[in-house]
């Protein structure tokens, strides 16, 4: 159960992550980062929610739409500022970019520009946790696209044949690029996919931090008693299109967005909880957006102020 | 396969008078890398209990139990991909894929994460990890059970290729590949299992990038890689037979590359001939020729030959697969032409 002070924290998270995307569309539109830009604007809870319930000792593996969970397993502003501007001072000096932020210390094994690609990586460093006798876990985080990939379904199948502490999170945010998640998936129940392994797996509200909290809790819990993965299927939506050139969004309508907007938004509807079950005042919730604000203006500048890579170390760090 | 024979002159230090097979020398090196480093772990289809299909890894699961010799699904990618995550939580997998032309099913997780985890994380993430594949027609196999793909992973910036041709060399050069911190891809020939050489007693390696003279020479370089050493090396017996010396150079790993050993070779002797069973067309040889070209072009008293396999998918009719395969004879009969004898 969570304290106070753990509700405060959540909320303060996915503040942090809305706010920090919502200046990356800014860096990006005024030409300051170069690349591509997947935001991840509606989707805060499942990042917050499901990383709240991981030591930092876990691991996680993430997808190009990556900066909430980067972030939400404790990742600095300043540095991933840094990374996606392509300066040295970045968590990977430059060189990986939004889609590929990795950052050991923190047990982020990697943003990835594969869809489905880390599904088996996340396995793979099950694997590495029972084999070195730790309780470590991981969740591996990828779209509703990454469904259809053979490759997680291979990876699901052994974490479930060897017991391994795997979380499969898909955040169901109902788009792949352009196309509606329904139009290409088959079954009505997704989560079927996973009970066909014997993997126990669940739909979640993922608009809800405190659903994500509790079912990634208790996946958590299965996982580092050696009980073996779930599968947690996260309904959510991204607000803006599919990356932030992405503006027209011909693929869906205005009043579905409005209605995920105005009537699911996780930040709003954790707010409000906050106050009705008088764990913050409107005051302070004012205040950590503000913080968050000051937090990620210092980002920006410090990602400004880095310098670019070296030109020598373009042939750097290809072996190891 | 006559040409396959080891060597009488195989002339390696300390040998003792040892022999093991090439499968023997890589289980060897497989137990010893195991027992020396708790890290080191087994995974690929039938592995374990079944000791491979290639019966490389007989008797390994029996001294190392089931929880370091993992019998996997057949699911290559996956497999490929738990190695890789693996290796970048502190293990360090020896992933076996037993038909090379499976690669291809691996290809994402090998070319996409594993060769790029290092630089993309700017140095943080290593993926220690070796996969042990195999090449080679010759078998009778067909055109999806035959082929020679290594070129498409030394294609790879951040891929190790190790390509061996002795049983001296898998022993020392697999240990290698092991202890490095990169992803390392070795090319296993199918038909060499069978092959005995001198392997000494003991602890070695051999490090990743050394080029080895099989045979010194002075007339011309022979390049050849894995089984092809064999064939150049009874091509370079019987060109000696008729006055002619040729040199034959192994680089043993195709990257790193011991370019300086090659181009040396070629500015001794101003002739060079690669031969390689990969396939011809954007292929190992034609590196191979364009690095001596660069390197030794002034030296050079010709264009530099190359003999790889035929740019066909391996047929299943024995004459005509060992129509596809370099062999000797062509060997001989590229070299002459080379030196203006005939
Ligand atoms: C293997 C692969 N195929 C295609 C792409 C191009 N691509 C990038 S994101 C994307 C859509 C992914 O959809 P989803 O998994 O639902 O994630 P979302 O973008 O909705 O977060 C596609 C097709 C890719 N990066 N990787
Ligand atoms: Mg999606």
């Amino acid at each position: 159960m969570l304290n106070t002070d753990q509700f405060i924290e959540l909320y303060r998270q996915m503040v942090t992550i809305r706010r920090f995307e919502e200046a990356v569309w800014e860096l990006y539109t005024a030409a300051i980062m170069p690349g591509l830009a997947h935001l991840s604007i509606g989707q805060e809870a499942v990042p917050v929610g499901a990383c709240a319930a991981l030591r930092r000792d876990d691991y996680i593996t993430s997808t190009h739409r990556g900066h909430g969970h980067c972030l939400a397993k404790g990742a600095r502003i300043d540095r991933m500022f840094a990374e996606l501007l392509g300066k040295v001072d970045g968590y990977c000096r430059g060189k990986g970019g939004s889609m590929h932020i990795a950052d050991q210390d923190m047990g982020n094994l990697g943003a990835n520009g594969i869809v489905g690609g880390s599904a088996a990586i996340a396995a793979g460093a099950g694997l590495s946790a029972k084999m070195r006798g730790t309780d470590q876990v991981v969740i591996s985080f990828f779209g509703d696209g990454a469904l259809n990939q053979g490759l997680l379904l291979e990876s699901m199948n052994m974490a479930a044949s060897w017991k391994l502490p795997a979380i499969y999170l898909c955040e169901n945010n109902q788009y792949g690029e352009y196309t509606p998640m329904v139009s290409v998936t088959a079954g009505a129940d997704i989560t079927a996919r996973g009970r066909a392994f014997g993997i126990p797996s669940f739909t979640v509200d993922g608009q809800d931090v405190l659903a994500v909290h509790a079912c990634a809790s208790e996946a958590v819990a299965r996982a580092r008693a050696g009980d073996g993965p779930t599968f947690l299927v996260c309904n959510t939506y991204r607000y803006r299109g599919h990356h932030v050139g992405d503006q027209l969004r011909a693929y869906r309508t205005r009043e579905e967005e409005k209605e995920w907007e105005e009537q699911r938004d996780p930040i709003a509807g954790h707010a409000e909880w906050l106050i009705s079950h008088n764990h913050a005042t409107p005051a302070d919730l004012e205040r950590v957006d503000a913080d968050a604000r000051r937090e990620i203006q210092e980002g920006i500048e410090f990602a400004k102020a880095s310098p670019f890579p070296p030109l020598e170390e373009v042939t750097e760090h290809v072996y190891a | 396969m006559s040409t396959l024979e080891p060597r009488p002159d195989e002339l390696h230090a300390a040998v003792n008078g040892r022999e093991l097979t090439f499968a023997e020398a890589i289980r060897e090196a497989l137990a010893e890398e195991m027992r020396r480093d708790p890290r080191v772990f087994l995974m690929g289809e039938d592995v374990g209990g079944a000791g491979g299909v290639f019966k490389v890894t007989e008797g390994i699961q029996a001294e190392f139990t089931p929880k370091r010799v993992i019998d996997t699904p057949i699911s290559e990618a996956g497999i490929a991909g738990i190695a890789i995550g693996a290796a970048l939580t502190g293990m360090r997998p020896v992933l076996e894929i037993m038909f090379g032309d499976f690669t291809t099913l691996v290809m994402d997780q090998m070319v996409n994460q594993a060769a790029k985890a290092y630089y993309m994380s700017g140095g943080k993430l290593s993926v220690p990890m070796v996969l042990r594949t195999t090449m080679g027609a010759g078998r009778r196999s067909a055109a999806q059970h035959s082929q020679s793909l290594h070129a498409w992973t030394s294609h790879i910036p951040g891929l190790k290729v190790v390509i061996p041709s002795t049983p001296y060399d898998a022993k020392g050069l697999l240990k290698s590949a092991i202890r490095d911190n990169s992803p390392v891809i070795i090319f296993e020939d199918k038909m060499m299992y069978k092959l005995k050489g001198p392997v000494p007693e003991g602890e070695y390696t051999i490090p990743l990038g050394l080029a080895d003279v099989k045979r010194e020479g002075q007339d011309i370089t022979i390049v050849a890689t894995s089984s092809m050493v064999h064939i150049a090396l009874s091509a370079a017996e019987r060109l000696s037979e008729q006055g002619i010396s040729a040199e034959v150079i192994d680089p043993r790993t195709l990257f790193p590359l011991d370019a300086q050993t090659l181009i040396s070779s070629a500015k001794k002797t101003s002739r060079a001939l690669i031969v390689d069973e990969g396939y011809r067309r954007y292929g190992i040889t034609g590196e191979l020729a364009s690095v001596i070209t660069e390197g030794a072009f002034y030296y050079l008293d010709a264009p530099v030959r190359r003999i790889a396999a035929f740019d066909v998918p391996v047929p299943f009719s024995p004459p005509l697969e060992d129509a596809t395969i370099p062999n000797e004879e062509l060997v001989v009969k590229t070299a002459l032409e080379l030196l203006g004898r005939r």
